[in-house]
């Protein structure tokens, strides 16, 4: 997926995407390809973009509450006092992830009832790894000799943080941010079954009412905004990179 | 000026600095040299306390360094080390302002000094001071760290093996560079390296280390001409040593009068070199010049030969 999408597929891509977001009347020629006589080959129960920006939100307000608490942990840990948490706070961070997303919204649903919030915990759950284990990896690569000038120049621990440590740990911090990103956009279709308003709502309507274009336009679209989003945040990332002077330095 | 004070570090039940004593002039270059794993830069970073002693004192000026807090200590001491340690994300101009900043100066005082820095370490302020380090040589590398170092005029300069990466035709200019700079700014530098050459190139005072002792510390000649202890023979290496005490003194400390034909040696050259120039021309004899080329007298290859004689 890292590969490198020529610019011109990448706005082709997009602007298919806006169309059917915005007109998506127009490929309903298209899609009646994949009904049964008398279905509709257009999702109609409700506005798809409207779905779309429900399904964004979801994974941003849960991907940016996993971004503070994971790198804001990782953070914790490598500094002198909260070294002796690291084990601790990894193992706490991988159970996270052995639960499937499914057992995830079952439990949450008798706590905190059926809508967006099961969904929310369960995307901030697993968006959490990636972006903890990136940040701690970033955070105690930084170059040895880097850190020793810092502290020998007299920077004391938070201007280090602040001027050092973070700045040169954020393309492998943004690194775990947009697999979390990528992953969540995938899982918050499932929060539809536990009626969550996103695109997983399409696909959910295409299975129960077997209507193939359904399935096919709202698994479509996810894929489409996970691949451009994903792709967007690599050249985010490379940007990051060049100017942490980074790239260069990993490979002298 | 620094006094250490029976400073002993341990690690585990291992001494990595084992009872170490020693006086340090202000304004004069004092090079700790010894094998790998002798205590050389455990002992060194004592001083701007990156290390804390099992026991035993620093003293800076007067005043123990344990008197003040360690980020206003480090502050007011420069550092320098071997892979130089600079800002990968930040410009050569921001890594040279990195302790004036955090001290608070103005920001037209740091400016004007970045630029000072930067002319007296020879690297065009309008070509420098906007690249990364990584669009720079590894020369220019190293400068940028010393001038880093020196960027808020500390009178204490710690260099822990600053030219270990240089190949060696850059090492002996960054060397010679840093002994300019230093006669001209006078700061006391401490300087850590494992190679004997360097410190008595640089060395006003040796300090010799094995096994985290204090073997010897003197001035370069005292060291090659009386080595306190088998090993600081052996790292001055037998067959070197009477170039190495040629290498001491300036082809102007040797100076007869009378004249001589061939190529003139530079008053300034040192008497290695001169010596190396008399032997490789085939001549007992070459004149000397001053900097003006102006002629002061001759250099006799004979005498040369008996000034390297271990003096009885
Ligand atoms: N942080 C440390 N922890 C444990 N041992 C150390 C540490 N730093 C240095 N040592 C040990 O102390 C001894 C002296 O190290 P060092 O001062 O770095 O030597 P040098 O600079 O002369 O090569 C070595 O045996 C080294 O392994
Ligand atoms: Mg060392």
């Amino acid at each position: 997926m890292r590969a490198y999408l020529p610019l011109a597929v990448r706005l082709g891509v997009l602007a298919l995407l806006i169309l059917y977001l915005v007109r998506p009347q127009t490929f309903a020629p298209a899609l009646s390809l994949l009904t049964e006589p008398g279905q509709p080959p257009i999702y109609d129960r409700a506005d798809v973009l409207s779905l779309t920006l429900s399904h964004l939100t979801t994974v941003f307000i849960a991907i940016s509450a996993a971004t503070i608490v994971g790198v804001g942990l990782a953070i914790l840990v490598t500094r002198p006092i909260g070294e002796e948490f690291l084990p601790l706070s990894r193992s706490i961070v991988n159970i996270g992830q052995t639960f499937p997303p499914v057992a995830v919204l079952a439990l949450a649903v008798p706590i905190v009832g059926f809508g967006e919030a099961p969904t929310l915990i369960a995307l901030f759950l697993y968006g959490l790894l990636p972006i903890f284990e990136n940040a701690l990896t970033g955070l105690s690569r930084v170059n040895p000799a880097v850190l020793d000038a810092a502290r020998g120049m007299g920077m004391t621990e938070t201007e280090r943080l602040w001027q050092v440590d973070l700045p040169l740990a954020l393309p492998v911090i943004l690194e775990g941010i947009r697999l979390s990103v990528a992953i969540g956009l995938s899982t918050a279709t499932i929060g539809s079954t536990v009626a969550a308003k996103g695109l997983g709502e399409v696909i959910i309507a295409g299975l129960s009412s077997n209507n193939l274009a359904f399935i096919v336009q709202g698994g479509v679209v996810v894929a489409v905004v996970a691949v451009l989003i994903y792709d967007g945040l690599s050249g985010v990332e490379r940007l990051v990179a060049r100017r942490a002077g980074t790239v260069l330095q990993e490979e002298s | 000026m620094i006094e250490i004070e029976r400073l002993t570090k341990y690690y585990g039940p291992h001494a990595a600095v084992d009872d170490v004593s020693m006086f340090v002039p202000a304004g004069s270059i004092t090079a700790i040299v010894g094998t790998s794993g002798s205590g050389k830069s455990t002992l060194m970073r004592m001083v701007n306390r990156l290390v804390d002693p099992t026991s035993g004192h620093v003293q800076i000026d007067g005043r123990d360094t344990t008197e003040f807090p360690v980020h206003e200590l480090r502050r007011h001491i420069g550092y320098a080390i071997q892979n130089h340690g600079l800002f990968p994300h930040r410009t050569v101009a921001q890594n040279i302002a990195t302790v004036p900043r955090l001290l608070g100066w103005t920001r037209s005082r740091i400016a004007a000094r970045v630029e000072e820095l930067l002319i007296l370490f020879q690297l065009d302020p309008g070509e420098f001071a906007d690249r990364r380090p990584h669009e720079l040589s590894g020369g220019q590398q190293q400068r940028v760290g010393v001038a880093r170092a020196l960027a808020a005029e500390p009178k204490l300069l710690l260099m822990d093996e600053p030219f270990g990466a240089l190949d060696p035709i850059i090492r002996a200019k960054a060397q010679d560079d840093l002994k300019k700079i230093q006669r001209k700014l006078g700061t006391t530098i401490l300087l850590v390296t494992h190679d004997m050459e360097e410190a008595i190139r640089l060395g006003d005072r040796i300090a010799v280390m094995d096994h985290g002792r204090l073997l010897q510390y003197a001035p370069p000649a005292e060291i090659l001409i009386h080595p306190a202890t088998d090993f600081v023979g052996d790292l001055i290496g037998t067959e070197d040593r009477p170039f190495r005490l040629l290498s001491l003194e300036t082809a102007a400390a040797a100076i007869e009068p009378g004249e001589a034909g061939g190529p003139a040696i530079a008053a300034e050259a040192t008497l290695r070199e001169a010596l190396a120039a008399l032997i490789w021309s085939g001549r007992r004899a070459a004149p000397v010049t001053d900097a003006e080329g102006r002629p002061l007298g001759r250099l006799v290859l004979q005498s040369l030969i008996e000034r390297a004689a271990r003096p009885s």
